[in-house]
């Protein structure tokens, strides 16, 4: 086990002018299982993998364990690594395949044994140890690819993507299964996904990246409920957080779609100062309540889809010319075209800036 | 059936036809059938020095190409500056006949060739590299032609086997600790296999057939089987003894492409 130190990293792949990774800096805590988040061509990959040393960064460091690795390659690093193919080798037997890292290190024969025997046990692959990945299913060789990595004691274990090839239900499976397995090891985990659910289900911190950079570091709850900046709440959650224009009057007032309600302490402040404050205002669907129309405190509102989904029911309402999406319980009843009021929960309002589309805190 | 018939017409007129009057002749006499074109086959003085030394060729010119041909290939891909040139420089000699490169060479290893001008020039005596009692540089000379000439359609097959491995299995070996020579060893020609096995088995047949580079260096000096062949039936004007020839050129043909695909069969595409 060790800590993983990433200061300043920059890379531009060649034929590209824009940078892959643009000065990150990260730091993964001994046995922390960390996800790097965020959509295609966010560079999270390019991170994992200079990481891993596939490839090389022209500026910045890395060490693992306070070694600096940066320029080292892949096998004298230490690590393991679970791959988005799984690149099991087609070649190779199950046992084999589990073995492969070992073999490499020259871990002596009945270790070696003992250890395969207990990573195919763990991930329940004893029936198929003498087979070929060619006879295998695609869970099944992803299980090897898991098995493989696990075995090695690695300093630490790197995940690119290692579920976006299952189906749904056999990767909801094993997104549980595959935190209980590192978990027990307690290894240092580096994890890559675009899925913002196996972020939020799997981490102890998430980094969500966004053109090359951290856009925002934590807790995947803090992330969740008080994204940094707009990006970050468009990009977590299902739906996306809602986005609403709105403007803090000078007298206090929040201003949306037409309606005013009461503004929070810290941009009256400002408004009062500036003389008024355009704002966008981030609400996630689940935070808005519905209400009979007329309701004091309530914006009017007119429902246009409603989405039944078993364990609740989305709806997508029109608020004075802005779409925003609701999620109400799946007892109410509600039909589309009926004109509803609109209550936020005050407390899960976030604020950003309409220029810099950052976050606004007191 | 009426659909694939004109192409069994074309087989039958054009391959199955030839190759059984090829068969009927080979066996064929003034009275009949006979072995009698066989036992004069190998009686002739020039038959087992011919089998030997085209068995000599192969057995050490294979190796030599294979090496040669998957280090030029692992070069390829590495992707040094240029190496796009380089690979077509490669496969030139894919292009070039093989008697052309017969003569070639012809120029380079005679006796007032361009190696002993070279020689000359740096004050040491000429060789006479092609003479009839200097077997050891005339075999060295028809090999250098022949793997010069050869060796680029080993490496153009395993340049297209590479380029169809992911690099996927690389990295991986490379992750889990595997160097230079082991992710070699143990992943990339495992994975080339197919391409090998098939460049093998063609290189092999090919080699079998080696002819004008051979002629056109040493003349009748180093003979090889289909040496023999083609003065059976143009030096001696008897085609019955030079189908003979032909015949066993092609049972042994055979037999060793099925060697090599017994031999090197894949385990892992076995039904489940």
């Amino acid at each position: 086990m060790a800590d993983i130190s990433i200061k300043g990293l920059k890379k531009t792949y060649p034929g590209s002018t824009e940078l892959a990774t643009n000065n990150v800096s990260l730091d993964v805590a001994e046995g922390e299982f960390m996800v790097l988040l965020g959509p295609s061509g966010c560079g999270k990959t390019t991170l994992l993998r200079m990481v891993a040393g596939l490839d090389f960064p022209d500026e910045g460091s890395i060490s693992i364990g306070g070694r600096d690795v940066t320029y080292l390659p892949p096998q004298d690093r230490n690590l393991s690594m679970v791959f988005q193919s799984y690149a099991v080798f087609p070649h190779r037997k199950v046992r084999t395949n589990i073995a492969f890292g070992l073999v490499m290190k020259k871990v002596p024969r009945d270790e070696l044994e003992k250890k395969v025997a207990w990573a195919a046990d763990l991930l329940q692959l004893t029936p198929y140890l003498d087979r070929y990945p060619a006879q295998l299913s695609g869970g099944q060789r992803q299980r090897v690819a898991v098995a493989r990595a696990i075995v090695m004691d690695a300093d630490v274990l790197l995940m690119d993507e290692p579920l976006s090839n299952l189906d749904a239900l056999l990767r909801l499976d094993f997104r549980a299964e595959l935190k209980k397995i590192v978990q027990q090891l307690g290894s240092t985990t580096l994890y890559v996904t675009h899925d913002q659910v196996e972020a939020m289900s799997l981490s102890d911190r998430v980094a969500v990246m966004k053109k090359g950079q951290i856009a925002q570091l934590g807790h995947p709850i803090t992330v969740y409920e008080e994204p940094a900046d707009r990006f970050v709440g468009g990009f977590i959650g299902s739906p996306p957080m809602n986005f609403l224009e709105g403007r803090v009057t000078q007298q206090g007032a929040l201003e949306v779609a037409g309606q005013s309600t009461k503004a929070p302490e810290f941009l009256a402040h400002s408004a009062a100062r500036s003389g008024g404050l355009p704002v966008m205002v981030g609400i996630r669907a689940e935070n808005i309540y519905l209400e009979d129309r007329g309701t004091p405190g309530t914006l009017d509102a007119t429902v246009e889809v409603v989405e039944p989904l078993g364990h609740a029911t989305l709806l997508t309402v029109d608020l004075g010319g802005q779409t925003i999406k609701v999620q109400v319980a799946s007892t109410v009843r509600v039909s589309p075209g009926e004109k509803v009021g609109l209550r936020f929960d005050q407390s899960a309002i976030r604020f950003f800036d309409t220029e810099t589309q950052l976050g606004l805190t007191a | 059936m009426l659909l694939i018939a004109p192409s069994i017409v074309f087989m039958t007129l054009l391959f199955g036809w030839p190759m059984v009057s090829g068969i009927l002749q080979a066996f064929g006499g003034p009275e009949g059938l006979t072995t009698a074109n066989f036992t004069r086959m190998g009686q002739d003085p020039y038959f087992w020095s011919s089998v030997g030394n085209t068995l000599l060729l192969i057995v050490v010119m294979i190796p030599i190409q294979f090496v040669l041909a998957l280090a030029m290939a692992l070069l390829i891909r590495a992707k040094p500056r240029g190496s796009s040139v380089y690979f077509y420089i490669w496969a030139i000699p894919l292009a070039v006949s093989d008697l052309a490169a017969g003569l070639v060479w012809l120029t380079v290893f005679t006796d007032r060739g361009y190696l002993n001008s070279v020689l000359a020039s740096v004050g040491l005596e000429p060789v006479s590299w092609l003479a009839y009692d200097n077997y050891a540089s005339m075999f060295m000379a028809v090999l250098i032609a022949e793997v010069w000439r050869a060796t680029s359609l080993v490496f153009v097959i395993v340049v297209a086997g590479l380029q169809s491995i992911p690099k996927d299995y690389e990295e991986a070996a490379g992750v889990f600790g595997a160097g230079f020579w082991d992710r070699l060893w143990h992943v990339t020609l495992p994975l080339l296999r197919p391409s090998l096995q098939t460049a093998l088995i063609l290189r092999t047949i090919l080699a079998f057939q080696t002819f004008a580079v051979a002629l056109a260096l040493t003349g009748q000096n180093f003979p090889l089987v289909v040496g023999e062949t083609y003065r059976w039936y143009t030096g001696l004007q008897d085609a019955n003894v030079a189908s003979a020839l032909a015949l066993v050129v092609m049972a042994v043909s055979m037999v060793t492409a099925v060697g090599y695909l017994k031999l090197l069969k894949d385990q892992s595409e076995a039904p489940r």
